[in-house]
């Protein structure tokens, strides 16, 4: 079977077809770099993405802390990570690329802060 | 009256790297002017990947990609930052007056550098009939309410055009909670980024209806429903085809406008700027696609602004 997708790994956007065979992809034509040929077996077999959010914070500068997930994770879970963030409060002040949580839903990646947040006094 | 070197408004992408650039081409007298709490511009707001690929070679997000010019500047003393600072005239003879906590300044540099962004073009400017109910929002200003704010506009949403803010917008409304009811878009394809559409709209089976619009909005005091049609080439609406979406949102994400108030108000042409030492980068001079083409094309802006300084007998 033939399956056209988009590769969404750089802007350029190229249109890939991909010939997926018993759930394996046997050959990836249209992608103008490696990184495609990857992103259509992950797509065809695993489909991943970078989960970002924010998370509220507590006393800090930010209301809202904005993070995200150092790996991508698997699709089927962005809705319960969207939870577990909506879940969470930050208290303690971070710096841009602080890991959060160091096993995030024990998939294997961190949940790591975007932005600077201070403690909210003395500003 | 101040005289500086160099005063750059708004900090932005643009106004960061336009600072960086003349500090590294010998400026040492430079104020940076930006009317919010913080710098970073449009990218705090951004939350999601796509930033960086070009200039660093990795997938950012906006505020990580802001951060890392922040630290820059914040390692350079010569820099002077001011925050909460509203740039609100400009005269030919680069004079700026801006209003700060505590007073009102003015300032005469050498040279002057506007990165002032740009401003989303409203419902107004697409002319759709109907009420003017509560939840009419452009999806800019829907995108700092949610990820800024912590707040939730609304529950059921259709978004009109399908311009990457609003397809980013679309996904962030489903992982808060919302229901996205369609997006609408006049012309036959997104004017947004294919991955866009891939990640934020069929990673999450929201219907896109291309060839459509919006007729008319209806609510009282909050918005209730619209009315949709598909349109011929000539955008006008094919009979039978009307449909009414029930919702209690409308984001507008149809474009943006660069911001050039203040260069209007002093009068000079942006294209003849350079030859009184007025510069404009960023969004304000075109509306980019990528934040790291405005990182570039600022560079040069701080360059040429400071060449212009130096070569000027004052
Ligand atoms: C929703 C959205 C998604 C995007 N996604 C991507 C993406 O995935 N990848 C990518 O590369 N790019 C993306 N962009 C584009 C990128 O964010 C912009 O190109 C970039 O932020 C423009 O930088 P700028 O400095 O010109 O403007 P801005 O970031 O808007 O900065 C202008 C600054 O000037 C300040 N200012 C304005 N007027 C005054 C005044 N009178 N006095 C004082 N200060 C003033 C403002 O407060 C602001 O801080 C996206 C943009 C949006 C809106
Ligand atoms: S295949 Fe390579 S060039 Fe094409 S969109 Fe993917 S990453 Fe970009």
């Amino acid at each position: 079977m033939i399956k056209k997708m988009t590769c969404i790994e750089c802007p350029k956007g190229c249109t890939l077809s991909v010939d997926i065979e018993n759930c394996k992809v046997a050959k990836v034509d249209g992608a103008k770099c490696p990184k495609g040929t990857a992103y259509a077996v992950s797509e065809a077999e695993s489909p991943v993405r970078i989960f970002t959010a924010t998370v509220m914070a507590d006393g800090l500068n930010l209301k809202l802390v904005p993070v995200r997930t150092d790996k991508p994770i698997p699709k089927r879970d962005i809705f319960k990570a969207a939870e577990e963030t909506g879940r969470m409060r930050i208290k303690a002040p971070l710096e841009a690329g602080d890991t959060i949580i160091e096993n995030f839903l024990g998939l294997g990646v961190k949940l790591v802060a975007t932005r600077e947040a201070t403690r909210l006094t003395g500003r | 009256m101040v005289k500086r070197d160099l005063v750059v408004v708004g900090g932005g992408p643009a106004g960061m790297a336009a600072v960086i650039a003349a500090h590294e081409n010998g400026i040492r007298d430079i104020l940076l002017i930006e009317r919010d709490q913080y710098l970073g511009g449009l990218l705090n707001q951004c939350i999601h990947t796509g930033f960086g690929l070009d200039y660093f070679g990795e997938l950012l997000t906006g505020p990580e990609y802001a951060d890392r010019f922040i630290k820059k500047i914040r390692a350079i003393p010569d820099i002077e930052v001011s925050t909460r600072s509203f740039a609100v005239r400009l005269t030919g003879d680069r004079t700026l007056t801006y209003l700060k906590p505590g007073g009102i300044f003015t300032v005469r540099p050498k040279a002057l550098i506007m990165a002032t962004g740009c401003r989303e073009r409203t419902r107004e400017m697409i002319h759709i009939p109907g009420t003017r109910p509560a939840g009419i929002f452009s999806a800019g200003l829907a995108q700092r309410l949610i990820n800024i704010e912590g707040l939730l506009p609304g529950k059921e949403a259709v978004i009109i055009g399908s311009g990457d803010i609003g397809l980013i917008m679309a996904r962030r409304f489903i992982l808060e909670g919302a229901k996205v009811k369609a997006i609408v878009e006049i012309q036959a394809k997104t004017r947004g980024l294919t991955r866009n559409v891939v990640q934020c709209v069929e990673d999450f089976g929201i219907p896109i209806y291309f060839n459509h619009k919006v007729l008319k909005i209806y609510g009282k005091n909050r918005v209730e429903k619209v009315t949709v049609a598909e349109v011929d080439e000539g955008m006008n609406e094919i009979a039978g085809t009307r449909t009414t979406i029930e919702c209690d949102t409308v984001l507008v994400s149809v474009g943006l406008i660069p911001e050039n108030e203040l260069i209007e108000m002093a009068g000079v042409p942006i294209d003849k700027g350079m030859d009184s030492g007025i510069f404009v980068c960023g969004n304000s001079f075109k509306v980019y696609d990528y934040v790291d083409s405005v990182t570039s094309d600022s560079e040069k802006a701080g360059k040429l602004a400071a060449e212009y300084i130096k070569s000027a007998v004052s």
